[in-house]
C-alpha cells in the first residue's frame, strides 16, 4: 500500500521476474546480448540513484526481491511472468523454481505465471496440464518473438497456438500475457503487429488478454485493436519509466491509453528488476498531464487507483481492503 | 585534405542521409546508426551500429542494404562494404550484404518472398504521422474552423520541414503531389468524407506518438549502449592517395 496526501493506493506490480543472466548460464552469446540489452534498458531509464551495478542485475535471487517490492516497493501483490529463453540460458531466464516456491511461501503476496510455446505440439499440451496443476496457474506469459530451434517467432492465431489457448480455457487460464518481440517467421512480416492478438481476443471472449508494453513499439495499433475487444489489456511495463526521463512523452502515452481503451484497462507493473517499483509508484502518483497539454484530460485520483492495483486485482481475485477499494468496478455494490 | 576527398566525404554523407529508418521515419545518420566511414583506395567500408543486439532483424536489413544501394551510387567510390555491428544477426546480415545475396538470399527459410510490404506498412504509418503534424502546425497558426479540416490543400501548408516531410511520405508512396491535392487523405491517398476526417486525424496522433516514443527510446538506448550521445559523428577516415574520379 502506499499513501500519500490522504489517499491510499492499493498496489499490484503485474510483471516482476526472477531471472539468472550471469556468465555461467549462458547458452551462446545471445544470452550475453539479452542481458546486456536489459541492463542498457535498466541503466538508460533509471534516475541515477536507483541503477544498479551489473553483477547485482544479472543474478539478484528473491530475498532482495521481496526487499525491493514489499518492504520498499508499496507492493501489495506481484505477479511473476516467466520468460523461459532456453534456447539462450542454460537453466533459462526466468528461475521457475525459485519463483514459484517463493509464491508458494508467500501466496498473499505473489502469483507465479508460466509460459508455454505452441510450437512444443502434443508433449507442450500435456506439459501444459501437467504445469497447470502443480503451480496452480491463473494465468501464462506468452513470449512471441522466442526463438525455438530453426523458428523465431510465432502467430497467436497459428493452429496450434490456437489448441494451446483452447487449453487453457479447459484448465481454468484466464489471463493471457502476451509480450511482442522483434523475430517471426517469415522475416518478411512485422514482428511487433498485434493483429493476431485481435483475432484470438475475438475468438477467445473467455480468456483475459493482457498486451505487455502496451503494445510498444505498436503502440497505436494496440490502441486501435484494444478499443474494439473487451477482453483486451494494456501492461505498463517498459512504458511507465518514460515519466522519468521524458515526463512529457509519458504524458503522450497514459493520455491516448486512457482515450482509446480506458482507465480499466490499464495494468502497472515494473518489470522487476528491469526497474524497481518504489520510485515508479511514487512517481505515477505525483504524476499530473501538463496543464498546457489542453488535448487531455487530467488523471484522477480514482484513475491513478485502478491502474495502480485495482485493475489487477480484478483480473486475478485478489482481495482489496474495503478501505482500499475505491473505485474499483468489483467494488460497486450489487 | 584535396577539395576531391572532401567532396567524396560529403557525397558519402549525403548518400547514408537518405536512408531512412522505416520505424522512427529518421535517417540513420540522424540517429546515429553510422560507425565508421573509411575511405581507402579501393573504396569504402561503412559500419553501422543500432540501440540493442536485439533490434529487429528485418529492419536492420532493411537499412544496412539500403546504405550498401544508396553507396554504389556514388560516383566513383569504388567497391562498397557495410557491416553491422553488435546484433544477434551480423553475422548472416554481413555475409548476405558481402555476397549480394538479397533478402530472401541472406535469410534463406526465413524469408517468404520480400520485405516490399513491409517497408510499405511503414511508409503509411510515416506518411499518417506527417499528415497530422502538418494539421496540428496548421490549427496551431490559423485559427482554422474544425469542419473545414477536411478541405485543407497542400496549397494551404506553409513551407517548412513539416510539409516538405509529408511530401516526401506522399511522392514514396505514389500519391498526388498536386498543390491542390487534399492534406487528409487515407492510405491510398483518397479524399476522406468531413465525418471521417476526426477519427483519422485522432488515429493519426498516436502513430506519430508511437513513432516518436520509438525514437526516444532508440535513441536513449544507443546512447546508453555505447556510451556516447546519440547525436555522434561518425568516426571518419581517409586513406585513399589516389584522385577519386
Amino acid at each position: 500500500m502506499y499513501t500519500k496526501d490522504g489517499n491510499s493506493y492499493f498496489i499490484v506490480d503485474g510483471h516482476v521476474h526472477i531471472w539468472d543472466g550471469r556468465a555461467s548460464n549462458h547458452r551462446n552469446i545471445h544470452g550475453k546480448q539479452f542481458i546486456d540489452c536489459f541492463y542498457d534498458y535498466h541503466r538508460n531509464l533509471s534516475p541515477e540513484h536507483v541503477v544498479w551495478d551489473y553483477d547485482t542485475y544479472t543474478y539478484y535471487g528473491g530475498e532482495r526481491l521481496m526487499r525491493d517490492l514489499f518492504t520498499e516497493g508499496y507492493v501489495d501483490h506481484a505477479i511473476f511472468q516467466a520468460t523461459l529463453l532456453s534456447d539462450f540460458y542454460v537453466n533459462g531466464f526466468g528461475q521457475t523454481e525459485e519463483a514459484l516456491a517463493l509464491a508458494r511461501q508467500h501466496p498473499d503476496k505473489l502469483t507465479y505465471n508460466h509460459a508455454y510455446d505452441p510450437r512444443n505440439g502434443e508433449a507442450g499440451l500435456a506439459q501444459l496440464r501437467r504445469d497447470a496443476e502443480r503451480m496452480k496457474l491463473q494465468g501464462v506469459k506468452l513470449y512471441t518473438a522466442e526463438w525455438h530451434g530453426d523458428s523465431r517467432g510465432y502467430k497467436l492465431d497459428e493452429p496450434w497456438s490456437r489448441r494451446y489457448l483452447e487449453e487453457c480455457i479447459a484448465l481454468g487460464i484466464r489471463n493471457i500475457h502476451v509480450h511482442k518481440g522483434p523475430t517471426i517467421r517469415p522475416l518478411d512480416r512485422d514482428a511487433f503487429d498485434v493483429a493476431d492478438i485481435d483475432k484470438v481476443a475475438t475468438d477467445y471472449l473467455e480468456l483475459n488478454f493482457i498486451v505487455e508494453h502496451v503494445g510498444l513499439p505498436r503502440l497505436e495499433d494496440f490502441c486501435w485493436i484494444a478499443t474494439q475487444e473487451s477482453n483486451v489489456y494494456g501492461g505498463l511495463a517498459v512504458a511507465i519509466p518514460f515519466i522519468h526521463t521524458r515526463p512529457r512523452y509519458f504524458a503522450q502515452i497514459i493520455g491516448e491509453l486512457l482515450y482509446w481503451i480506458g482507465e480499466d484497462k490499464i495494468l502497472f507493473a515494473s518489470d522487476y528488476a528491469l526497474w524497481t517499483p518504489k520510485w515508479l509508484v511514487e512517481t505515477f502518483v505525483d504524476f499530473q498531464i501538463p496543464e498546457d497539454m489542453t488535448e487531455y484530460a487530467p488523471i484522477t485520483v480514482d484513475q491513478k487507483k485502478k491502474i495502480l492495483g485495482l485493475n489487477a486485482a480484478a483480473l486475478y481475485d485478489l482481495d482489496v481492503p474495503v478501505e482500499l477499494a475505491t473505485g474499483a468496478r468489483e467494488a460497486v455494490p450489487l | 585534405m584535396t577539395a576531391t576527398a572532401v567532396s567524396l566525404q560529403a557525397e558519402i554523407f549525403t548518400a547514408l542521409g537518405t536512408v531512412i529508418d522505416p520505424e522512427l521515419d529518421q535517417p540513420i545518420t540522424e540517429l546515429g546508426f553510422v560507425r565508421s566511414v573509411a575511405i581507402d583506395d579501393d573504396g569504402v567500408t561503412v559500419h553501422l551500429r543500432l540501440p540493442t543486439a536485439f533490434c529487429s532483424p528485418n529492419f536492420a536489413y532493411l537499412m544496412a542494404s539500403d546504405a550498401l544501394d544508396a553507396l554504389r551510387a556514388v560516383d566513383g567510390i569504388g567497391r562498397v562494404r557495410v557491416l553491422l555491428d553488435d546484433h544477434h544477426d551480423s553475422d548472416t546480415i554481413n555475409a548476405g550484404l558481402a555476397a549480394d545475396a538479397g533478402y530472401v538470399g541472406t535469410f534463406g527459410s526465413e524469408a517468404e518472398e520480400s520485405l516490399d510490404d513491409l517497408r510499405r506498412i511503414f511508409l503509411r504509418k510515416a506518411h499518417t504521422a506527417a499528415i497530422e503534424r502538418c494539421v496540428t502546425a496548421v490549427m496551431r497558426e490559423k485559427s482554422l474552423d474544425r469542419s473545414q479540416i477536411h478541405q485543407l490543400t497542400l496549397r494551404d501548408l506553409p513551407d517548412g520541414r513539416d510539409k516538405a516531410a509529408l511530401l516526401r511520405r506522399r511522392f514514396e508512396l505514389g500519391l498526388s503531389l498536386c498543390p491542390n491535392g487534399r492534406v487528409v487523405v487515407d492510405d491510398e491517398g483518397r479524399p476522406m468524407p468531413p465525418e471521417a476526417v476526426p477519427l483519422r486525424l485522432r488515429f493519426a496522433r498516436s502513430v506519430r506518438i508511437s513513432m516518436e516514443g520509438n525514437a526516444h527510446f532508440c535513441r536513449g538506448l544507443l546512447a546508453t549502449r555505447y556510451d556516447d550521445s546519440a547525436t555522434a559523428t561518425p568516426q571518419f577516415t581517409n586513406t585513399r592517395t589516389r584522385s577519386s574520379r
